[in-house]
């Protein structure tokens, strides 16, 4: 199982950074929202898989998940939203100021 | 703490304090707040006198970093005390001065003030610490504050190229002197200045003893402004003149001279030191005095003789080194008398030039002028500063009855004892020594005079003075006269410094001498008989006055030296050209595409994280503890890798956010399967609501084009992104494979019940034990949400961005219209959805503490509620629905999880404790409550208020 996640989480990672290389603002913010993604499941495989209960101790078993990490992820998910979202304000906001979403055109100026 | 700290710490406090005082009391000049402070600080330290002078030391220590050996301690001998007296004793007069000379309605005089402080406190700092990185930190406080004073006229560009030039150069020579103490530790493992003096012995042959003296050196003479690093002092004379007076003659380049002083224990009985002090000091005599001739700025000209008196305070430092050589001999008392000398022209140096510089400020500010071509016979309308002046220069000048007669003398009689010396080469070139001393004291006269006569005598020239002279009001006048009046009367009765000062300061840079002698015997008398040293200063007087009658004609005096080739143009080329070079490689890789500095990052990344792993071998796979792997989730990760391997083939944007949405919730199955069920709640409501926002945001943005790239292009980004790829798919593999250490979630599942009182250990982490965490993180979520209502809001004001292109509105819409025909189903399904939403958002932050839910899910779903009233609705009526500015919400939130916190202070817990109990409740049976429920109401509040903030802002844009 880790394996084919580490591979998952690689593929993640790829296409993440592919996206992030490209001109167009959207396929960016796509990109770093897979990336962010990745980076949830890396976290959760690093330590370990379905070693135990959900960390629940209402459910009375031998042993639980690993619950750090998934307390890390939850703080992540919700900061990556708040990211996320200013993101995709600040590329409509420049969108609309400047006419464009391709980054090639949205160079400072020479001399700034 | 002692009395010691707060004396330090004083000025940095009145510094804080001046400000507030000054808006308080608007009518009075700050500077009569201010004067206390210094005032006070000399009575402290002029009592601690008797105590130093029976040798007793203070001391006291406050732990600062005690694991790197960095203490705040604090040590006043004879030496500190000895600058203590000055820092204070002229800080005092300087601030006297000042009130009179910056005027209230048109300087920024509070401002001055601060500045002023800070350079105290940093001062007494500098002498008074014992330990080497305290000093230091101390040293380079000093030369921000110089280089804020200098720069105090910022509009000037002179101040700004003064200041800047002063700070290169001595933080320049504070770096090197930095390294220099590096390297003392290095050798004896210690910071402090005593102990390292206790082992002097010890390292007197390590190698790198040459070393840490060459670097401290550097930072003494650089600061110390000794030739070649004098260049910054006549710039630093753009400040005003009071600042000149205190920091650049009396105080702060004098720090150099301590810096030498107070190692001298460590590293004088060398030939290195001796040389390398006495010859940059008698150099920067000759050099400074000669160049002072030739100035016609009074200030200048002051500038350069603090140069040339400061080389002579320094060359005196390095004839008394001779005595570490000759210690226990019968010599070393006559070799030890130039130390006496050194530290009596020191305090000379401080009386007669503060003079000097405050008769040079009244000049200008009563005149309008410093250049001594348009000065001249000021003697009728300035009475008293001409006495001033006339004091201050004779003493400069080495005449009798002032104080600098004698330290000049003292200084000859130690120059002539060179003669006497056979070791370090010294038979071959004694003879300079008393010649130089002596040239450079012809010009020292010379010069005097000039700065004295050519101001106050001969030809008034009022049509080229910018005021009509007058003289200068009480309170400028006062500091000068005290300073003339103590340089007469340290001239006739110089006993009265012998033993208080001289002598324990001598003490302190000669200790092992003083051990096996007992008291030094410091004997400075008026007249001690037709000598050597005497004639010399005739012949002075006599050379001297041939070149004043002679000055107007020997061009070789009066004309600039060297136009072309100097060190000031060295100093502004080179700066030129780093520049030139820093930019030019600047350039070169900093194109100003985002994209490339994207691949510069993460290839970097790569190679650097790859490199790394490699090396510490850490590629390990071990499958054994692997978990089992069903077909349905081999299917999910299928799923998930088909959709984001799809994503970049996207031709429409519609299409590109779907597939990102799919590539979450199949991220959310994973959560489920992985036995994490709050992370599956979260992500699941999270995804809905962002890609409600990625389509409200780019209902507008152009189509999606196929990039256009070149092939070469396109391979290095296939090749990058694939390399990340692989690189994180091995280190997830082998982050899984092996455990360097032991989790700390053990702690978390034992004690989750125990001590929160929590079942949902996830939750409990969340509130609980990492609460600061959580509270920080809402702050950042607001401060999002707050930075997207600015952009939207702000923005709307057009051209506030100061963008040139002009904007093609691509909106053809200006509000969400909903396709009509789904209203009254979507309306009448919502009604009932929306209140069930609601109310099992409530259920799911209530049970948060012990099951699946809290804040975070709870008012993620609360806002999803909402945002699914609005789409039914409309923006318009649920804002008459629901007429709540979620902005107050989220503030709101934050406000009790902050209080929350801030509550368990009454309970005497740090931040954040939680305590929590069990009670019996009518209907609900027996229920836990915790305060973590609390802070939690405060991360939903926090939340709801948030995400609602970011949709009702865009929606309402759009």
């Amino acid at each position: 199982m880790e394996l084919f996640m580490s591979l998952t989480i690689g593929v993640l990672f790829a296409v993440g950074v592919y996206l992030i290389l490209s001109k167009s603002l959207l396929r960016i913010i796509l990109g770093t929202s897979l990336l962010t993604q990745g980076v949830h499941l890396l976290l959760l495989t690093m330590s370990r898989l379905k070693t135990g209960a959900p960390p629940l101790l209402g459910e009375k078993a031998d042993a639980y998940v690993d619950p750090l990490p998934q307390a890390l992820i939850l703080t992540s998910i919700v900061i990556s939203f708040g990211v996320t979202s200013f993101f995709f304000v600040l590329a409509y906001k420049a969108y609309q100021k400047l006419g464009t979403d391709n980054m090639e055109e949205l160079r400072g100026d020479e001399h700034e | 703490m002692s009395l010691l700290h707060a004396a330090i710490l004083l000025p940095f406090i009145l510094a804080v304090g001046i400000p507030l005082l000054s808006s308080l009391l608007r009518s009075a000049h700050t500077g009569w707040f201010v004067l206390p402070g210094p005032a006070l600080l000399f009575a402290y330290f002029l009592s601690r006198i008797p105590a130093v002078q029976e040798g007793q030391s203070i001391t006291a220590a406050v732990r600062w970093i005690p694991s790197l050996g960095i203490d705040f301690t604090v040590y006043l001998d004879g030496l500190g005390l000895l600058f203590a007296l000055l820092i204070t004793g002229l800080g005092s007069l300087v601030v006297l001065y000042s009130i009179f000379y910056l005027d209230k309605s048109k300087e920024a005089v509070d401002r001055f003030y601060v500045y002023l402080l800070l350079f105290m406190g940093a001062m007494l700092g500098v002498v008074i610490s014992d330990n080497l990185m305290v000093l230091y930190g101390f040293w380079e406080f000093t030369s921000i504050s110089s280089f804020l004073l200098i720069a105090f006229w910022h509009r000037r560009e002179r101040s700004r190229y003064g200041a800047l030039k002063s700070m290169l150069i001595t933080v320049f020579g504070g770096f090197a002197m930095l390294a220099g103490f590096i390297l003392l530790y290095l050798m004896t493992g210690t910071f402090s200045i005593r102990e390292i003096i206790g082992q002097a012995d010890a390292i007197a042959n390590h190698a790198l003893l040459l070393p840490a003296m060459l670097l401290i050196l550097l930072g003494a003479f650089t600061k110390s402004a000794q030739f070649p690093f004098h260049i910054w002092l006549p710039d630093a004379m753009e400040a005003p003149t009071p600042v000149s007076a205190y920091l650049h003659s009396a105080t702060m380049v004098k720090a150099g001279l301590y810096l030498v002083a107070r190692f001298s224990p460590v590293f004088a009985g060398g030939a290195e030191w001796f040389w390398l002090v006495s010859g940059f000091g008698l150099f920067s005599l000759v050099y400074g005095s000669y160049r002072a001739i030739k100035q016609t700025d009074l200030k200048a000209l002051l500038a350069f003789s603090t140069v040339s008196q400061l080389g002579l305070i320094m060359s005196l430092l390095g004839f008394g080194s001779a005595a570490a050589y000759y210690s226990g001999t019968g010599d070393y008392q006559l070799y030890a008398a130039a130390i006496a000398a050194a530290v009596f022209h020191l305090i000379n140096h401080a009386i007669f030039k503060g003079a000097l510089f405050m008769v040079a400020g009244i000049v200008d500010h009563e005149t309008g002028t410093r250049d001594i071509r348009k000065l001249g016979g000021l003697m009728a309308f300035m009475p008293v500063t001409f006495s001033a002046a006339l004091i201050g220069a004779f003493s400069l000048a080495g005449l009798p009855p002032f104080n600098g007669f004698l330290s000049k003398e003292m200084f000859f009689r130690a120059a002539l004892q060179m003669l006497r010396m056979d070791i370090w080469n010294m038979q071959t070139w004694s003879v300079l020594f008393p010649v130089v001393a002596w040239t450079g004291s012809v010009f020292t006269f010379l010069y005097s005079m000039l700065l004295l006569f050519r101001t106050f005598t001969g030809k008034l020239q009022p049509d080229k003075l910018e005021k009509k002279p007058h003289e200068a009001p009480l309170g400028m006048l006062l500091p000068p006269l005290v300073l003339g009046l103590l340089a007469v009367v340290f001239g006739l009765f110089p006993n009265l410094l012998a033993y208080t000062l001289i002598e324990p300061a001598v003490a302190s840079i000669l200790p092992r001498e003083l051990s096996a002698a007992g008291k030094f015997k410091v004997d400075i008398y008026f007249w001690h008989g037709w000598t050597a040293e005497l004639f010399m200063t005739i012949a002075i007087v006599a050379a001297g006055t041939i070149l004043y009658k002679l000055y107007r004609r020997l061009t070789v005096l009066n004309r600039p030296l060297l136009r072309r080739i100097s060190l000031n143009a060295a100093y502004d080329g080179g700066l030129r050209s780093l520049e030139m070079a820093s930019q030019r490689l600047t350039n070169a890789y900093m194109t100003g595409s985002v994209r490339r500095y994207l691949i510069y990052i993460l290839t970097f990344f790569i190679v650097a994280l790859g490199l790394t792993m490699i090396g510490s071998d850490a590629f390990r796979f071990d499958t054994s503890g692997y978990a089992d792997m069903s077909a349905y989730e081999a299917a999910v990760a299928a799923a998930l890798i088909l959709a984001a391997v799809a994503v970049p083939f996207a031709r429409s944007r519609l299409t590109a956010i779907i597939l990102t949405g799919a590539v979450g919730y199949m991220v959310t199955l994973f959560f489920v399967l992985f036995r994490a069920p709050d992370l599956a709640l979260t992500q699941m409501i999270v995804e809905t609501v962002s890609v409600t926002l990625f389509l409200l945001c780019f209902y507008h943005l152009p189509k999606l084009r196929r990039e256009k790239l070149n092939v070469r292009f396109k391979l290095t980004h296939v090749l990058i992104s694939a390399g990340v790829g692989i690189l994180v798919t091995l280190i997830a593999l082998s982050a899984s494979g092996s455990r360097a250490f032991d989790s700390i979630s053990d702690y978390y599942l034992a004690e989750s019940y125990n001590s929160a009182g929590g079942r949902n250990v996830v939750n409990v982490i969340l509130v609980d034990f990492r609460g600061f965490d959580t509270l920080l993180e809402i702050m950042v979520l607001g401060i999002a949400s707050l930075g997207i209502y600015a952009l939207i809001k702000l923005g709307a004001d057009s051209g506030a961005g100061g963008l040139q292109t002009p904007a093609p509105r691509p909106a053809k819409q200006t509000s969400i219209r909903l396709p009509a025909s789904n209203d009254v189903i979507l309306r009448t399904v919502s009604k009932g959805a929306i209140t069930i939403i609601l109310f099992y958002s409530w259920y799911l932050f209530y049970a948060g503490h012990h099951n699946p839910g809290g804040g975070f899910i709870g008012g993620l779903l609360t806002a999803s509620a909402l945002v699914l009233m609005s789409m039914a609705f409309g923006m318009k009526l649920s804002t008459r629905i629901l007429p709540v500015d979620f902005r107050r919400v989220m503030a709101l939130g934050l406000l009790v999880a902050l209080l929350t916190g801030i509550g368990s202070f009454a309970f005497d817990a740090p931040f954040l404790s939680h305590a929590y109990d069990y009670f019996d409740l009518p209907l609900l049976g027996e229920i836990g409550l915790a305060t973590a429920v609390l802070f939690d109401l405060g991360v939903y509040l926090a939340v709801v208020g948030v995400t609602m903030t970011i949709i009702y802002t865009i929606g309402r844009d759009i």
